[in-house]
């Protein structure tokens, strides 16, 4: 069976530090999965050797399949991998809608025209704006994206990877920053995505990631340390000790 | 102003350039030969504001597309007999072109300051070719004899620069026109996403190197036009089109105008020349200190440039005339 997102043997080393030590991931197709552990275990290291910021030391990842190990950024993007920062990452001086929209413009090809105006290819603002209003973000598209409170910023840093129809979607800590009362609204938008899309969340959040996830891996200084359902993962010992103690749990 | 919610419409604003042109034309004929230079420099300023005001290309080496159109018209002309403008014009715009995609692919791949001293290195090393190539290029005595046959074989190079004028502006217009419809559009919004945040614009799935090469070129090829202009004006090439100066020059107009504003290219090089040709009429050595203070002042107090006091003003009148949230959305 093809996994979504796949990795073998998958290292990582900065210097004598190692901070990817052979780990090998399953994403299944449209799996609602989490990835946790302490400050420090590799979480984000790992979700950028799987979008290309980073170059494995060793190991190899597949998408669907497809080696994509060495592969530009770009590439695995049009290949269906779409990735949230943990910092939110927007075009920070841009109309809400205009971020949205730069990214539908890059699936769709559009974004290489240099001849026909932008604002004139109905098809890409409309695909824009229907987005925004799936995320409750219809009456914002007008605004530049700094002046949105936090927790939208969240929300459109969603909408903008989903404006590239991924079929593998990693959110690499949607909730942090978000006020507490907020992050339930940000559960709530996650929950409506479709289930073609397999999707792998890092987060700290123990409450949104058990509710959310079906599936639990906890990395531990670069290791897997475990791999199980929500409730296997509660249950566990070790996780208990390296990490849930002090989640209160 | 530029992207997907944008008003493309051309605004009355945007004819007052041409129509102050069009009025300079008829009522300064004497400084008509001071028009052109201004006019070629604006063309210049565009080009940079293209690669510096919307895709956030930082820049000190301009001019080497600059001083390759230039060198490119003149040494046709004047070592070869070619005299035809338009000739002269495609040949620089090709040259530039060229210089443009290949060290574009060389240093586009990396950013901010080791950018910015690769661009000053090359043209630093064009300089130094112009220099010593002298059985080509003149040397430092510049190169004399540049001839420009009558433009279509009808309009003859006059003395008052009427001709000069007129042909620089039409360049100018069509370059104009070139560079409004990239800014709107889809590539152009894309480019201000790169600005924006180039690690955002990765992780949508743009090939951002290629792409900034692809505009970096397109702004080679006119800087390279305007210079040819240059040259076809003066009928002279000296060295002090290529270089740091002529790179600093018009960075400073692009910022006096504001960056990243399209008309900001317009202002800029206007304030800059006439402050210039004022300034050098009493103080022959010392203008540069008047074009140092206004930078300043600009740099301290006016971020956006000259037009952006303009911006500031209206946003102010509006937030007094209307309710706020209405004045946002007209302020888009």
């Amino acid at each position: 069976m093809a996994f979504a997102l796949q990795t073998e043997k998958l290292c990582k080393s900065f210097g004598a530090l190692t901070v990817a030590d052979h780990i090998d991931f399953r994403l299944e197709p449209g799996a609602r999965h989490a990835l946790i552990g302490p400050n420090g275990a590799g979480k984000t290291t790992f979700v950028n050797m799987l979008t290309g910021v980073l170059a494995p030391t060793s190991g190899s990842i597949f998408l669907n399949d497809q080696e994509v190990t060495n592969t530009s950024q770009a590439a695995r993007v049009r290949l269906g991998l779409g990735r949230t920062f943990q910092i939110t990452t927007l075009f920070r001086s841009l109309p809400v809608l205009d971020n949205v929209a730069l990214a539908v413009a890059e699936r769709t090809g559009v974004a290489k025209r240099m001849w026909r105006s932008a604002s004139s290819c109905k098809d890409i603002v409309e695909e824009s704006q229907n987005l925004l209003g799936v995320l409750g973000l219809a009456d914002d598209a007008a605004s530049a994206a700094q002046d949105l409170p936090y927790g939208k910023q969240r929300l459109l840093e969603i909408a903008v990877t989903l404006g590239l129809k991924p079929k593998v979607l990693l959110l690499d800590e949607p909730a942090a920053g978000v006020p507490s009362h907020d992050s339930g609204k940000v559960l709530q938008q996650l929950e409506k995505l479709s289930s073609d899309i397999a999707v792998l969340i890092i987060e700290h959040d123990m409450d949104l990631v058990f509710r959310f996830a079906q599936r639990i891996t906890v990395l531990v200084q670069g290791q897997v340390l475990v791999e199980g359902t929500p409730s296997e993962i509660a249950g566990d010992k070790r996780v208990r000790d390296v990490y849930l103690g002090e989640a209160h749990v | 102003m530029s992207g997907y919610s944008a008003d493309t419409r051309i605004r009355w604003t945007e004819w007052l350039p041409w129509v102050a042109a069009g009025l300079f034309f008829f009522l300064m004929p004497e400084y008509l030969s001071l028009g052109a230079r201004i006019l070629i420099f604006i063309l210049f300023a565009l080009s940079l504001d293209l690669i510096l005001g919307y895709a956030g290309i930082v820049t000190l080496g301009h001019s080497a597309f600059f001083g390759l159109g230039a060198y490119t018209a003149g040494i046709l002309s004047a070592r070869l007999g070619v005299n035809d403008a338009f000739l002269q014009l495609a040949a620089a715009a090709g040259m530039s072109a060229l210089l443009g995609m290949l060290t574009g692919a060389v240093i586009l791949r990396t950013r901010a300051l080791t950018l910015l001293m690769l661009t000053l290195a090359i043209t630093a090393i064009l300089l130094e070719i112009a220099n010593k190539w002298s059985t080509m290029t003149g040397g430092a005595d510049g190169l004399s004899g540049v001839q420009v046959s009558p433009l279509l074989g009808l309009f003859k190079f006059d003395l008052f620069g009427r001709t000069a004028f007129l042909y620089c502006l039409i360049v100018l217009f069509a370059a104009w026109w070139v560079v409004r419809r990239i800014i709107y559009s889809p590539y152009g919004a894309m480019l201000t996403g790169i600005r924006d945040n180039a690690a955002r614009m990765h992780a949508i799935g743009a090939p951002v190197y290629w792409r900034l090469v692809m505009i970096y070129t397109v702004s080679a090829t006119m800087a390279g036009v305007a210079g040819a202009l240059l040259t076809q004006v003066n009928q002279f090439v000296g060295l002090n089109v290529l270089g740091l100066e002529p790179s600093g020059d018009i960075l400073v107009m692009l910022i006096l105008g504001g960056v990243g504003r399209l008309y900001g290219a317009f202002v800029g090089p206007v304030v800059y020349i006439v402050v210039q040709d004022t300034l050098a009429k009493q103080y022959p050595e010392y203008w540069y200190f008047g074009i140092g203070v206004l930078l300043i002042f600009v740099v301290l107090f006016a971020r956006g440039g000259i037009l952006g006091i303009f911006d500031k003003l209206r946003d102010k009148w509006l937030s007094h005339s209307r309710p706020k949230s209405s004045a946002r959305a007209s302020a888009r």
